[in-house]
């Protein structure tokens, strides 16, 4: 059990996991393309040279040398913006890792607009729509440095491919050392019975919760869920605030197509109906600039979430 | 120059294959005949020379390892398996049947003896590359041989991977180029030309060395010499025909998937054993 409360950032949140597995799993090693500063990877290198590859500015090759690396025994991390991690190496990741059925953990650093100041090319907000596509791939959104450690260990033990997306600055800390999570069971931070907010990644969550206020100055009584697993779905939580709120707003840093709200919805189609609205990208394109504006743009802010949840309930 | 008999023994060996694969595709009608054929030699000499394997255990930890990157070449790899005892000769009539575990490219999780699935071109050559690391990481003093199309070598991520293992100063990988000039839709050179390959990978720092690629003698001294040069991966460019041995399909420009039945094969089958006997 480790205490990320001291932890700078979500980059260093998630290499300190993968430096704990690697001081106790001699099969754990990690791949970088040209961005070991973006997670921390150097504190892995400096600690298991000879378990680090940096494949330079080529991630479709180093998804296919993880999934060679997987066929020898070993368990590969590997690292590179969300953008790059899931558009180009998607033929690789889907048949060398997927198809072959190796096991990889896959790391999309800066998922939607928390790539800020790199923009609209390296802005991912399709990562998870492209990897919800990988059969039995486990696809992790968490919203803070404890979440990441310990979800990050738990992929690992569960001896299945991920992809993980996570902001490589600013952190977090919501959760304290101790907090049990559970993969692919959501953590319900509200329980309110007008309206259920269901929020992935730290951006969303963050903004949720405040948002939980604004609601209940206006007298209402929200649910908030951080579904820090994306696939698989929480059917139970998500049954469970269903029967209990009967209306869901489905918060997410991506596209609507393929993404968590419509994932969601289809679940909710075939068990329990209910009135839904969605806060994303829906069809834009990404753009640049620092993450209050681009917050403002998509309006992933805490008044948005608030006045749709409050439009929900109504 | 190999021993004279072992030479007649492995030409013996690649004739019993093309006959296998020749047999294998007609059974299912139509399939890969061209790319298989070509690499018939260089598959002989890897299963029953070079490499350190063990049929009964396909799963061998230390074992050399081959990565077929033309996973459609699939029909001459599973002749080439079930000829080694990897799984029962019979399996050879289900090619492409529903419920196979011979598939038209090969896989891993199917076919015992298959060291990594491929079939989306280039991506093999990344795998090889993880494999030939991974076996330096376990201490192994094992080899990865890989083989490559020369039209999947169009592929950027066949570059990517070549660099790659020049980078890391992978000498346990010795990668083939089955240089036969054809491609799905005809000549190489009048699609997207694969000319001065050799400088190609020269320029990549590798060890790199062309030779013919039906001539037991040169694939020898070429895997020979590849294990002497430390320190750089291992390209052996082979100078190869495609469909070599069935002659419905030499010279032939759409040569690369045919159809032919069980008489076709029969004739080609009577021609290649004659003009082995001459």
């Amino acid at each position: 059990m480790r205490d990320t409360s001291t932890i700078k950032d979500m980059r260093e949140a998630m290499v300190t996991a993968i430096v704990d597995l690697a001081a106790e799993h001699k099969d754990v090693v990690l791949l970088d393309a040209d961005l070991t500063s973006c997670l921390a990877s150097l504190k892995f290198e400096e600690l298991y040279p000879e378990r680090f590859f940096n494949c330079g500015i080529a991630e479709a090759n180093m998804v296919g040398i993880s999934a060679g690396l997987s066929s020898m025994g070993f368990t590969p991390f590997a690292h590179t913006f969300g953008c790059f991690a899931s558009r180009r190496t998607f033929d690789q990741f889907f048949l060398s890792v997927g198809y072959a059925k190796q096991v990889v953990h896959l790391i999309g650093t800066d998922p939607g607009v928390t790539a800020q100041l790199n923009g609209g090319t390296h802005m991912p907000f399709e990562d998870i729509a492209l990897m919800r596509q990988v059969p039995g791939v486990i696809v992790i959104e968490p919203s803070d440095g404890q979440s990441c450690y310990e979800l990050t260990l738990q992929a690992y033990a569960s001896g299945k491919t991920s992809y993980t997306r996570i902001p490589r600055k600013g952190i977090t800390h919501r959760y304290p050392v101790g907090t049990k999570f559970t993969l692919g069971k959501g953590i319900e931070l509200a329980s309110g019975k007008d309206v259920a907010i269901v929020a992935t990644g730290e951006v969303l969550v963050n903004e949720s919760a405040k948002a939980l206020e604004l609601l209940k100055a206006q007298g209402i009584d929200a649910t908030l869920i951080d579904l820090h697993t994306i696939k698989p779905l929480d059917e139970e939580l998500l049954s469970t605030i269903a029967k209990r709120c009967s209306k869901v707003l489905v918060c997410e840093n991506g596209r609507y197509a393929g993404g968590v709200g419509e994932a969601i919805a289809a679940f909710y189609a075939k068990t329990n109906p209910v009135k839904m609205d969605f806060l994303n990208v829906g069809e834009q394109f990404g753009e640049v600039g620092k993450l209050p504006y681009l917050q403002g743009v998509f309006g992933f802010t805490a008044d948005n979430i608030a006045r749709k949840a409050a439009l929900l309930a109504r | 120059m190999l021993d004279a008999s072992l030479k007649k023994s492995l030409e013996e060996k690649a004739l019993r294959l093309r006959e296998l694969t020749i047999l294998e595709i007609a059974h299912l009608g139509s399939g890969h005949i061209g790319g298989s054929m070509s690499i018939i030699e260089a598959l002989t000499y890897l299963y029953y020379k070079a490499m350190n394997i063990d049929p009964a255990n396909p799963h061998k930890e230390d074992r050399d390892r081959f990565v077929c990157s033309k996973g459609h070449a699939g029909p001459a790899v599973y002749a080439t398996l079930a000829d080694k005892g990897y799984f029962p000769m019979d399996w050879l009539n289900t090619l492409n049947q529903g419920g196979t575990n011979l598939p038209s490219h090969c896989d891993m999780n199917k076919t015992p003896g298959i060291d990594f699935t491929t079939g989306s071109l280039g991506q093999g050559t990344s795998a090889a590359v993880g494999i030939a690391l991974g076996q330096r990481l376990k201490g192994q003093k094992a080899y990865t041989y890989l083989m490559i199309g020369d039209g999947e070598s169009q592929e950027g991520q066949v570059w990517e991977a070549a660099e790659a293992a020049a980078q890391f100063k992978l000498d346990n990988l010795i990668a083939f180029t089955d240089l036969n000039g054809q491609q799905l839709d005809g000549y190489t050179k009048d699609i997207m030309c694969m000319d001065n390959l050799d400088l190609r990978y020269k320029g990549f720092n590798w060890d790199v060395q062309s030779i013919n690629g039906h001539d037991f003698d040169e694939i020898a001294a070429a895997i020979e010499h590849a294990k002497s040069v430390k320190g750089k991966p291992h390209m052996i460019i082979l100078h190869t025909i495609k469909s070599k041995g069935f002659a419905p399909g030499e010279g032939v420009k759409s040569n690369h998937s045919m159809a032919f039945g069980i008489d076709v094969a029969n004739q080609a089958i009577a021609k290649l054993k004659e003009e082995a006997a001459k």
